[in-house]
């Protein structure tokens, strides 16, 4: 009954946008975690009296990260097609809405980032001083390590909000599901194209979801496992 | 010192010779082939000797935190200076905010003195750079209250991080942890993580860690003031043993006085940023010169006068039929048949109301409240004998 509802041709164009919507995601959540690590890091960091202390950069870097956080993600992509054109050689498909899907992604994983580090004790970054470690080495051995269930949960928060801002992206002809959606579902009034749409992101979702808990509690060594 | 329950497994003599050998010669340098065991503490062999002997020197070390918005500026220490010869237990005691753990940190440079300076082993912590001090944090050892070991790292790795750290082998650290855990106490633990570890199992690794770069000093920042007391035994005794066998000078701060008495050999009391009382613990214990000094000793048990008792006294002897004495013993004094004798020779009798007995390192040690006949008392018989006895003798009240 579903195929008579669903000819050939839609099933490929599902299968193609849900392809097109893993590729941006995957590419932006890849770009944004690159950069939003370090900022994270620096920013949980940087304060007063801490490892990297660079208060006005840290207030500066603040400051930068709220804005585009507070920046509707449909404006963001627009704001930037110019930037967009000298990334990606052109503003217009899934390859060149990567670059605004990664601009949105890293200061949220940022935020995410300095958050989890922040909640590592203090103590930690004593104690390791009190080693004789450098900064660096107490990013890498301490504070990463200790921070890891709760980066690893960010940055499954920062792909299921992917998820969402890529619904967007159609508006620059980026393609994915979200485009789909908008285009056959509604504006050719197929619903069941939408509730497949629907279906299938919610699929997506649920299963980030759970790897990202999954791999959470696998790395969380606070929890006791005898 | 209290050893005896640690004595069973003693460190094997070559422990750190073979440890030396692991490592890089650079490293391998800070390795020192002393602190053998039965070795005398302080016996610092073919080491230069620039802070006059000792391990650590304060001089005139202040600090005082600026002032930040609507707070003033506070002096956390004043004017402070310790001499801690080399292989000695040094304990410094005083309530929270009274500056000890500000003071302890200025040891390893984790807080930098706004005078005076800090010099261990010669070298003068607080002129140190960065990089200079980094290197130098190596060979101080410091464990903390709260253990702070990594959750993500097992007991092995936790006490591989400092080795890592200085860029040591795979192979050579694990020789290394191998024989850090035994010392302490814990092979059978090596892979398990820090939830599933106890409290005292947690500090020993902490101690393990802390031991792990061959440290000439541990620092011990309340080390045992999460644990339960018979955990903080064994702990101490783990120290003492670390102390005696390794000939590392330990310095510790604690709020308790038992602490003190268990394992140090001299004691500094701090209040308020100055350390108003110093010297070796038996003679502290026997002669307390300030008061925070005698509360301290005073609120380990048994010193306190006993509660039934503590209500009835009143400063008036008028009327009164017994006088109640506490009397400090020490060394000789306290060893001596003091009360038999003094009821023989006075034909008085003698009420045990309270007290303790005890020893400070080798030094017998007894405090004792007792009831005499008041007659007796103001006739000034007992005052004498009790003085030929050498023994330290305040009155504290009578009882009706």
């Amino acid at each position: 009954m579903f195929s008579d509802l669903i000819s050939p041709a839609i099933v490929n164009l599902i299968v193609s946008s849900t392809l097109e919507t893993l590729y941006m995601v995957a590419i932006a959540a890849l770009i944004g975690t690159l950069a939003g690590l370090p900022l994270g890091i620096f920013l949980a960091t940087s304060g007063k009296g801490e490892l990297f202390e660079a208060v006005t950069v840290n207030r500066v870097l603040g400051l930068v990260v709220n804005a585009t956080r507070s920046t509707p993600f449909i404006i963001l992509v627009i704001a930037i097609i110019p930037f967009t054109r000298l990334v990606a050689g052109t503003s217009i498909g899934t390859t060149a809405a990567i670059v605004p899907l990664s601009i949105a992604a890293a200061p949220f994983i940022a935020r995410i980032v300095e958050a989890a580090v922040r909640e590592v004790d203090q103590g930690l970054v004593e104690a390791s001083l009190a080693m004789g470690a450098t900064p660096l080495q107490i990013v890498r051995k301490v504070l990463i390590p200790e921070a890891l269930p709760g980066l690893v949960l960010g940055v499954t928060l920062s792909v299921v909000s992917l998820l969402s801002n890529s619904a967007m992206v159609g508006a620059v002809g980026g393609g994915g599901l979200g485009d789909l959606g908008i285009r056959y579902g509604y504006q050719r009034f197929m619903p069941e194209v939408m509730l497949i749409v629907v279906v299938v992101l919610i699929v997506l979702v649920q299963s980030v979801q759970s790897l990202g808990e999954t791999l959470a509690k696998k790395v969380n060594r606070r929890l006791r496992r005898h | 010192m209290m050893l005896q329950n640690a004595s069973a497994s003693t460190l094997p003599p070559a422990l750190f010779r073979d440890l030396a050998d692991a490592m890089p010669m650079a490293t391998g340098e800070a390795f020192r082939t002393a602190g053998a065991p039965g070795k005398a503490p302080g016996n610092g062999q073919g080491r230069d000797d620039t802070a006059g002997g000792a391990s650590i020197v304060l001089r005139n070390v202040s600090k005082t935190f600026p002032a930040r918005g609507a707070d003033a500026a506070v002096t956390a220490l004043e004017d402070i200076s310790l001499e801690i010869p080399r292989g000695e237990i040094y304990g410094i005691i005083g309530r929270s905010g009274a500056g000890k753990s500000t003071l302890i940190r200025t040891i390893n440079g984790l807080e930098r003195p706004t005078g005076g300076e800090v010099i261990v082993d010669g070298v003068i912590v607080n002129r140190l750079d960065e990089a200079a001090l980094r290197a130098e944090r190596r060979k101080i050892g410091m464990i903390f209250q709260h253990f702070n070991l990594l959750s993500s790292r097992s007991a092995f790795d936790n006490v591989a991080l400092p080795l890592e750290l200085s860029g040591l082998s795979r192979a050579a650290i694990r020789t290394r942890v191998e024989r850090l855990l035994d010392l302490v106490g814990l092979a059978d633990k090596r892979d398990r993580y820090p939830v599933e570890l106890s409290g005292g199992q947690k500090q020993r690794v902490g101690i393990a860690r802390a031991l792990a770069t061959d440290p000439k000093v541990l620092l011990s920042d309340e080390a045992t003031s999460a644990l339960d007391p018979e955990t903080t035994r064994s702990i101490l005794a783990l120290l003492a043993r670390v102390n005696a066998e390794l000939g590392v000078t330990i310095v510790l701060i604690t709020h308790e006085m038992a602490v003190i008495k268990e394992i140090c050999h001299r004691v500094g009391v701090i209040e308020a940023g100055r350390i108003i009382e110093e010297g070796p613990v038996a003679e502290v214990f026997a002669h307390p010169r300030t008061a925070t000094a005698r509360s301290f000793i005073g609120s380990l048990p048994g010193r306190e006068i006993p509660a039934t008792l503590a209500g009835r006294l009143r400063d008036d002897p008028a009327g009164a039929r017994q006088s109640v004495l506490r009397l400090t013993l020490t060394g000789e004094a306290a060893s001596q048949p003091l009360v038999t004798r003094l009821a023989r020779e006075l034909g008085i009798d003698i009420a045990l109301l309270g007290g303790q007995i005890d020893s400070i390192g080798a030094l017998p040690f007894a405090l004792l409240y007792v009831g005499v006949p008041t007659q007796a008392w103001a006739s000034g018989a007992v005052g004498a004998a009790l003085d030929a006895a050498g023994a330290r003798t305040e009155v504290i009240g009578h009882v009706l």
